[in-house]
């Protein structure tokens, strides 16, 4: 992209369709990538469009897995709609749980416990290790390292899906978060099992670093591919990793201060080139400034309720009104729009899904690559299609 | 990458010697082996473990000490709809001895259910909790995975054997939601004997004192009561 002086460049550039000239005397190849593919983590399909290995274009084709998880909430009670969020982002079910509860403590005015924000930190940043791990798992796996970082990532991750099964009574769709806070209250075992975790994370992190960092393979297939231009990625709408390994500085835990996150000291690591490996690194990071935060959360876990004794969980019924709740899940912002009329069903119900919103310049980040490398920066945008086509 | 910083493969050699300790690991710690050879050896579900729900009863028949009053608050907040009650047309003592009415028909289709454990948090009774058992493949798809009440009562035994902690818990308030209706019923049959003795009332609040109307239970103050506070 050229210097975007003014909004009407900007605009020109943002529309104006990538061209890439093909090369040489060969034919075009229109290749069909998924919706069954490996790689595709789901059912997702990408029409790619070849010179030779060289791609000229890609158009992705989303809406495999639609479930009608906006339309389903919007007829049904408030509290209903808050297994079906674990459906979204099957691998971090509480920060999707969050989100929801974030929203709908927003639309009615609900105060939360002070132990119950605690928990939620917990949770929340739990969710965040264990998704960051898998997901590099992932990103190495579509690299052809076949299973070794993955399954390392995966025996960490049961470490904490334990945790949750044990809290929660799900591994996966934990169902946790109510309107005023949390749905049991943690035992002191469980916060001691969840420090003997957390005490072994920063071991895990050295291990998965001494193992994949200085790999020279790895550096050859990820540096300087795929790399995302810091004002595409602001255009575009980018959050999370994604947006933060591209050089911008934002994160919603430290923008928003939703929760009690400004009670603890962490980083937010910013990445430089805006490639494959920034993205890798600054989630490596992250799982680090998460273990901080975790240790801090868990030395001074305040006594109390876990649940509003006011908040009600059956007849419950918002006054008229509209109210947006936004979390940094670990994919990016995720967010829930609710508009009431007083009913017990949400007049409007709408999710903002960071995995959609960050594919969207899947395109522009592989023009121009080859196909294997497709593959790749696909795997580094780290999307759930759950989440995707809702 | 600049190769004479640092000698090509280095990393590789790095990241295969980890890969090495965790490998010959397994051979010396037990901690390292974390998978488990499933059908021979099982590892015990967590205590909260949730996988579908069930009825539970009290005492040996499971007809006459089912819990469940057929309110059909579950039915009704269940979010993908998969549980089916009718109610009965007569009625049967619950465990307060209060009479009441009883699912006639109670199913649950498990292929639907998710798991979500909401029909757990509404139910006023204690009546529906969460089963641990996950082996339930079939090969009837409809009927296999269709639930009646007979195939869902399991006894408050079972029921302290999978969730002991929690099971504790509903038996103390049960037991002393008993003893205050046994206080209450006391009372309110002294306070009768008290005006039967006295000629000059003619009607005695009798209402009250024996068991309110149960047709309306999800209106019924206790049910209400019950409901919000959790």
């Amino acid at each position: 992209m050229g210097a975007l002086d003014t909004k009407a460049d900007a605009m020109e550039a943002w529309n104006r369709p990538p061209v890439i000239t093909p090369e040489g005397e060969g034919e075009l190849l229109e290749l069909s990538m998924g919706p069954h593919h490996p790689s595709t983590h789901g059912v997702f399909r990408m029409d790619v469009t070849l010179d030779g290995e060289r791609v000229l274009k890609l158009k992705p084709v989303f809406g495999y897995l639609h479930r009608n998880h906006e339309k389903i909430a919007e007829g049904a009670a408030y509290l209903a709609s808050m297994p079906y969020t674990d459906r979204l982002d099957y691998f971090c079910s509480l920060t999707n749980n969050w989100a929801y509860a974030l929203a709908v403590e927003k639309l009615v005015g609900q105060a939360v416990p002070e132990r119950a924000e605690y928990i939620r930190v917990i949770l929340a940043e739990l969710t965040r290790v264990q998704n960051h791990a898998s997901a590099i798992g992932f990103l190495i796996q579509e690299m052809g390292a076949s299973g070794t970082p993955l399954m390392y990532a995966f025996r960490e991750r049961e470490k904490i899906l334990d945790l949750f099964e044990s809290l929660t009574g799900s591994r996966m769709m934990c169902n946790y978060m109510r309107f005023g806070g949390c749905r049991v209250d943690v035992s002191e075992a469980w916060l001691q099992a969840t420090r003997k975790v957390v005490g072994e994370l920063p071991k895990f992190v050295d291990e998965f670093e001494e193992l994949l960092t200085g790999n020279e393979i790895l550096m050859a297939r990820t540096q300087g591919v795929g790399v995302l231009k810091p004002d595409l990625a602001v255009n575009a709408s980018i959050t999370g990793p994604m947006l933060r390994a591209s050089g911008v500085n934002y994160d919603i835990r430290k923008v928003d201060h939703y929760g009690i996150y400004d009670r603890f000291q962490f980083r937010v690591p910013l990445g430089d080139h805006g490639d494959i490996y920034d993205r890798y690194m600054v989630r490596v990071l992250e799982m680090r400034e998460s273990i901080g935060i975790l240790e801090q959360a868990l030395k001074e876990v305040p006594g109390g309720p876990v649940m509003d004794p006011k908040a009600k969980i059956r007849g419950f019924r918002p006054k008229p009104g509209e109210a947006y709740g936004r979390i940094e899940a670990p994919k990016g912002e995720l967010g829930f729009y609710l508009i009431s009329r007083g009913g017990a069903e949400p007049y409007r119900y709408r999710v903002r899904p960071p995995s959609l919103i960050n594919l969207t310049v899947l395109e522009d980040m592989c023009l121009g690559h080859n196909v294997a490398d497709v593959v790749l920066i696909f795997g580094s945008v780290d999307i759930v299609l759950g989440e995707v086509d809702r | 990458m600049n190769s004479e910083d640092f000698l090509l493969g280095e990393g590789i050699l790095k990241g295969l010697k980890e890969t090495a300790r965790n490998a010959l690991g397994s051979f010396v710690s037990e901690e390292r082996l974390t998978t488990v050879q499933y059908p021979e050896q099982r590892i015990p579900t967590a205590e909260n473990a949730r996988v579908f729900p069930f009825l539970v009863y009290d005492g040996s028949d499971w007809q006459a000490g089912l819990r469940c009053v057929a309110c059909q608050i579950c039915e009704k907040e269940c979010p993908p709809k998969c549980i089916y009650i009718e109610k009965s047309k007569d009625k049967k003592p619950d465990h307060v001895g209060k009479m009441q009415i009883y699912p006639a028909k109670f199913d649950i289709d498990v292929s639907v259910c998710m798991s979500c454990q909401i029909c757990v948090e509404v139910c006023p009774f204690e009546a529906i909790k969460m089963d641990t058992q996950f082996e339930l493949a079939t090969a009837d798809r409809f009927g296999g995975l269709l639930l009646d009440r007979e195939q869902l009562a399991k006894s408050n035994e079972y029921y302290h054997q999978i969730h002991p902690t929690e099971a504790s818990e509903v038996d103390a308030r049960l037991a002393a939601e008993k003893a205050a209706a046994e206080a209450k019923a006391k009372a309110a049959a002294a306070a009768a004997a008290a005006k039967a003795a006295a000629p000059a009332a003619p009607k005695p609040a009798a209402p009250a004192a024996t068991a309110p109307p149960t047709e309306k239970i999800p209106a019924s103050p206790t049910a209400e009561k019950e409901g919000d506070a959790r």
